[in-house]
């Protein structure tokens, strides 16, 4: 592109051919107002408040308007002349005698002296910039605005003036307009790109902000490229060019040598014990919303506010909720005990409110959790032996008490007791995820009862499983608290990475053999065998089993009329020997 | 030089093993030639006190045939045994108890009620059974005394070889007796006792011509239920044919003529019990994992134990049901 | 003294005997009646094993497996579960009260249900009695005890009739 020469109020720049005044005045830092401009549309040249000064060197001179003025070389401009101004008070006037005193042009007004226009104010909002118009056409692509009439009755409308059925309610229109004639009411949501955001919502976001990656992602239900084809102004800005719209989800197949299993656990919902509130109440929150709100990412930057944004005077966590509970899981959860205590420590260095732990057994186990426990009792936590029996709203409260009534019995003092707070913490318990079933039927792995993976032997092999080269890391085999499910995940690794260290494995001498010269072909086995470890020899009309594959479940053995299969050291010999000999 | 003694002997058997022998056509020259017979009651007269005048291992060969199931049957064998350098179980009802065998799903009182007065042919009214010793004006007469169990030949003596089969095909005997001729008149080593002659280490399937393919039952059919097609595996088609369960050696010339295999050849040397590995292999090829399909489709198949122990109940792990 | 019955035990390696381990380091305490005999699968188990057992002096055959669907072997379980009822017709064919055999599906987890299976099924057999192996063994100088009537009699001595 040639470089043409310009000076622009007495900055000289070089700006290339085509473009127009408006954007080469942007790029020396200099504002020239404008209503109807849109940097990714063709300059229309609507409102003309954008009126400038064009000169040559031989002193012709002429007002334009600085959107769609191309560039020429020797162009002069001035930006802030006397008759600049002029032209620019008349066009707002003549722009408010149509409209009412909107905020966009109350300040124009303001900045350009106006104090009262000579024609008085209009009625309408509406200054027929059409830059809604435009942008429904040229970036949405859902052209469903228009402008309808001639003269003064022309407006903005749908066409014949119906509900359209292209609109697309991305509210690019209503973010876009000027003087707020074209509304929506609901504009919520994150803004991540602002000066990009054609909608009340933006199809891109970060989902939140400690997010990994943490990256932007295309919501492609609310994405305008998506529903019209258009926009695309996201890939248009991006420098990298990393925005493509045809990518689809992939599935991507890997041959792995071994499987790890971390598929960790879901927190158990509070809600179907009624007795606690949980969901009824505000302030009765879980553990895990509690984590969240003092999390620096939170909406609250981390502050412990209930929901009506004051601070609690006073907290009580209640500790087992949905563990140690014959009605719900009987497991201990293993981690609640030391969190609460945590909570409890967060919760004094953050505010001054009183704190009321009520456990069954408080459970500190690990290396130095005895010693925070002393801590957290120095620091005049309230602990009580009792579990938290319900949670109620206090009736006849004084001013200084909480809304929420916790009962329980405190074990140690032999009393019924009722304790008013402000906040209810319910330290949920950990459970086994709903689809963990899936997983141990895709890789074979057995499952107890309470959901948790179960390792190959609770002493002898904890993270190995009853299948080769699966190990299990973390909360999935059972409820731990970090430092174990590190250890443990440290163990499965190294499993891992022994046996891909090796390059080779050891097989199981046990397996099953087809002894060729019995085996009459009958193909019985052919189809039993879960691993396809058996297969036909056409040429020699036999069966064999690639002993690479097979597992030695046996159950070809036990079909094979013949009994030209053996299983290895599971033969029938050994095994109605074992029968004889037991039974003997 | 003295020829070579033979004896061919039928217990509790049909005599069809005695057809059989005679069915190898010109060879029976080289046996007449070859052999002296010692002992043939089926084709001619041979009194037992001929045989327990012989000396002992006088008679080169024996060919037992037919079940053990009464004094008599026991007293021969024991006899032959005796007389015999070798002995020969001979046919399915000596080697696996066969036809006479399925005595054992009875007992001998249930038996002989049955055959003496219950039987609608019989005519019998006043209850008279026969009795093992009756007086007469001449003395005192003996019948044999039969046994509450069916027993194999390998059960009650010792036995060399086996030559299975109901009747043993004439190809298989023919063979034998060449290699027993060639044996003898060239005194090569005899194989290994224990051994089965007259057929191979694999079963049935491997002699038989049809088309197999993956197996999946849904439904079981008896053979006049269906025409099936003279190409594919019957076991497919849904009959209960016991070919994969049974040794081969017959040429499979059942399943070639459009009917299963009932088993006479008896269980493939490597299995323990022709019933139970025919019930493990049929089951293990139904189609459904539903316990009360399963049940309805195993129910499509008429008298099991029967079925699977055509030829072989005194020869199971169990020899006879529990009654 | 009381009938203690014998049962054979065969247990499939991930699930069943998996789960007796447990039920015994959990010091679950169940009848000593039953022997266990370890096989990879319940797939493995083939029915001569049954017939085996009721010859070598079993009163009883427990098969345990894993739950249909949660197999070891993805599905030996189901063919274990074709096989038993076709080997209970069979044994009803020789004469064999098919409820001495049992088949049961017992998961890891489940030590619990292994006692209470184990011990179910001990007080069902105890009540059933016995099982008689009859006629099994060659015993001819045993006299017949369906001899209707007939002297015993010693085949040795005995002059067998004559064609």
């Amino acid at each position: 592109m040639p470089k043409i020469n310009i000076v622009i109020d007495g900055h000289s720049l070089q700006a290339e051919e085509g473009t127009y005044i408006l954007q080469a005045a942007k790029e020396v830092g200099i504002e020239i107002p404008t209503l109807c401009y849109y940097p990714h549309m063709v300059p229309y040249a609507a409102c003309r408040i954008c009126a400038v000064e064009a000169r040559n060197e031989r002193g012709w001179t002429k007002v334009v308007t600085a959107c769609n003025y191309p560039v020429w070389e020797g162009l002069h401009v001035h930006t802030n002349t006397p008759r600049v101004l002029n032209a620019r008070r008349m066009n707002l006037e003549l722009l408010l005698s149509q409209s009412k005193p909107v905020p966009v042009l109350q300040k124009l007004a303001d900045d350009l002296g106006i104090t009262e226009p000579r024609w008085g104010y209009g009625t309408d909002t509406c200054i027929k910039c059409g830059l809604c118009v435009r942008i429904c056409d040229e970036v949405v692509g859902a052209h469903a605005l228009a402008f309808g009439n001639r003269g003064v009755d022309r407006e903005i409308t749908t066409p014949f003036h119906l509900e359209s059925e292209d609109c697309i309610l991305c509210g690019a229109c209503a973010r876009y307009c000027p003087t707020g004639h074209i509304k929506m009411t609901d504009i919520e949501g994150r803004i991540l790109h602002s000066e990009l955001l054609l909608g009340p919502n933006a199809a891109i976001t970060i989902p939140f902000r400690q997010a990994v990656p943490n990256v932007p992602r295309i919501h492609t239900n609310q994405c305008i490229h998506m529903k019209t084809g258009g926009c695309m102004l996201c890939a248009k800005v991006c420098p990298k060019e990393c925005i493509h719209f045809d990518d689809q989800d992939e599935f991507e197949e890997f041959d792995v040598g071994a499987v790890i299993v971390a598929t960790g656990f879901q927190d158990f919902d509070p809600t179907p014990m009624l007795q606690f509130g949980y969901g009824k109440y505000p302030n009765v929150i879980s553990a895990i919303e509690f984590e969240q709100m003092n999390s620096a990412g939170s909406p609250t930057g981390g502050k412990i506010v209930m929901e009506n944004g004051k601070e609690p005077r006073s907290i009580a966590i209640l500790h087992c909720i949905g563990s140690r509970d014959q009605n719900y899981h009987k497991y201990c959860s293993r981690v609640c005990c030391m969190y609460a205590l945590k909570f409890a420590h967060l919760v004094t260095e953050k505010t001054s409110a009183e704190i009321y732990q009520l456990y069954i057994d408080m459970r500190s186990f690990g290396k130095g959790y005895e010693e925070f426990y002393q801590r957290i009792l120095d620091e005049g936590v309230h602990v009580i032996r009792g579990k938290g029996a319900e949670v109620v709203p206090t009736k006849h409260k004084r001013a200084d008490e909480g809304d929420l009534l916790v009962r329980c019995e405190d074990t140690l003092i032999s009393k019924f007791r009722e304790i008013p707070v402000d906040m209810v913490i319910l330290c949920t318990a950990l459970e086994a995820r709903k689809d963990a079933s899936d997983i141990a039927r895709k890789l074979n792995i057995s499952m107890g009862a309470d959901g948790w993976f179960i390792e190959a032997h609770p002493k002898l092999a904890p993270v190995s499983t009853t299948t080769d080269g699966v190990f299990l890391a973390g909360v999935c085999q059972g409820a731990k608290d970090i430092p174990d499910t590190v250890a443990q995940a440290g163990a499965a690794a190294a499993q891992a990475m022994k046996l891909m260290s090796k390059g080779e494995i050891m097989m199981d001498a046990a397996y099953a053999v087809i002894r060729e010269e019995f085996c009459s072909g009958c193909k019985i086995c052919n189809d039993l065998c879960p691993y396809t470890a058996i297969s036909y020899d056409e040429l020699k009309k036999i069966s064999t089993v690639n002993s690479a594959l097979c597992k030695a479940c046996g159950t070809c053995v036990a079909a094979c009329p013949s009994g030209a299969i053996v299983a290895r050291h599971f033969t029938d010999e050994q095994i109605y020997a074992q029968i004889e000999g037991i039974l003997a | 030089m003295t020829k070579p003694k033979l004896a061919v002997y039928w217990a509790a058997s049909c005599g069809g093993c005695d057809i059989a022998i005679l069915d190898i056509e010109d060879k029976i020259l080289d046996v007449a030639n070859f052999f002296d017979l010692a002992f043939w009651p089926c084709i001619a007269d041979f009194k037992y006190a001929d045989v327990e005048a012989m000396p002992d291992k006088s008679i080169t060969l024996t060919l037992f045939n037919g079940a053990i199931r009464s004094d008599e049957n026991f007293h021969i064998a024991k006899l032959l045994r005796q007389k015999s350098v070798v002995l020969c179980a001979f046919g399915s009802c000596a080697s696996d108890g066969c036809i006479p065998g399925l005595a054992n799903f009875y007992d001998k009182q249930s038996i002989m009620e049955y055959a003496y007065i219950k039987s609608p042919s019989t005519d019998n009214p006043n209850g008279v059974m026969p009795q093992p010793k009756t007086k007469v004006p001449e003395g005192e007469i003996t019948i044999p005394y039969l046994w509450n169990t069916v027993r194999t030949l390998p059960q009650v003596v010792d036995v060399d070889y086996i030559i299975p089969g109901c009747p043993p095909q004439s190809n298989q005997i023919a063979a034998v007796v060449e290699a027993v001729i060639d044996i003898l008149s060239n005194s090569k080593p005899l194989p290994p006792k224990g051994t089965v002659l007259g057929a191979t280490d694999k079963s049935c399937c491997d002699e038989c011509k049809r088309e197999r393919n993956i197996k999946k039952i849904t439904k079981f059919v008896r053979p006049f239920e269906i025409i099936p097609d003279p190409n594919l595996c019957l076991m497919e088609q849904g009959m209960v044919c016991l070919g994969p369960a049974t040794r081969s050696g017959c040429g499979a010339k059942c399943v070639s003529a459009n009917v299963p295999c009932r088993g006479c050849y008896g269980k493939p040397i490597n299995i323990h019990d022709q019933g139970a590995k025919m019930v493990s292999a049929l089951a293990s090829v139904i189609d459904s994992t539903d316990p009360e399909e399963i049940e309805q489709i195993i129910g499509q198949i008429v008298d099991p134990a029967g079925t699977f122990y055509r030829f072989s109940l005194p020869d199971s792990i169990l020899r006879r049901a529990q009654v | 003294m009381s009938f203690e019955p014998k049962i054979l035990g065969i247990l499939c390696n991930w699930c069943s005997y998996t789960g007796a381990d447990l039920a015994g380091t959990a010091r679950l305490k169940y009848p000593a009646n039953l022997m266990s005999v370890r096989v990879m699968c319940s797939g493995r188990v083939d029915p001569g094993f049954i017939l085996g057992a009721f010859r070598s002096g079993a009163d009883a055959v427990l098969i345990c497996g894993c739950h249909p669907g949660d197999c070891h072997y993805v599905e030996g379980n189901y063919k274990c579960m074709r096989r038993i009822p076709l080997t209970k017709l069979l044994l009803k064919g020789i004469g064999i009260d098919p409820k001495r055999v049992r088949l049961e599906w017992v998961s890891a987890s489940e030590g619990n249900r292994f006692q209470q299976v184990v011990t179910e099924y001990t007080e069902q057999i105890r009540a059933l009695g016995p099982f008689k192996l009859s006629d099994w063994a060659f015993d001819p100088e045993q006299s017949d005890p369906s001899d209707n009537g007939n002297v015993a009699h010693a085949l040795e001595n005995q002059p067998v009739a004559t064609r």
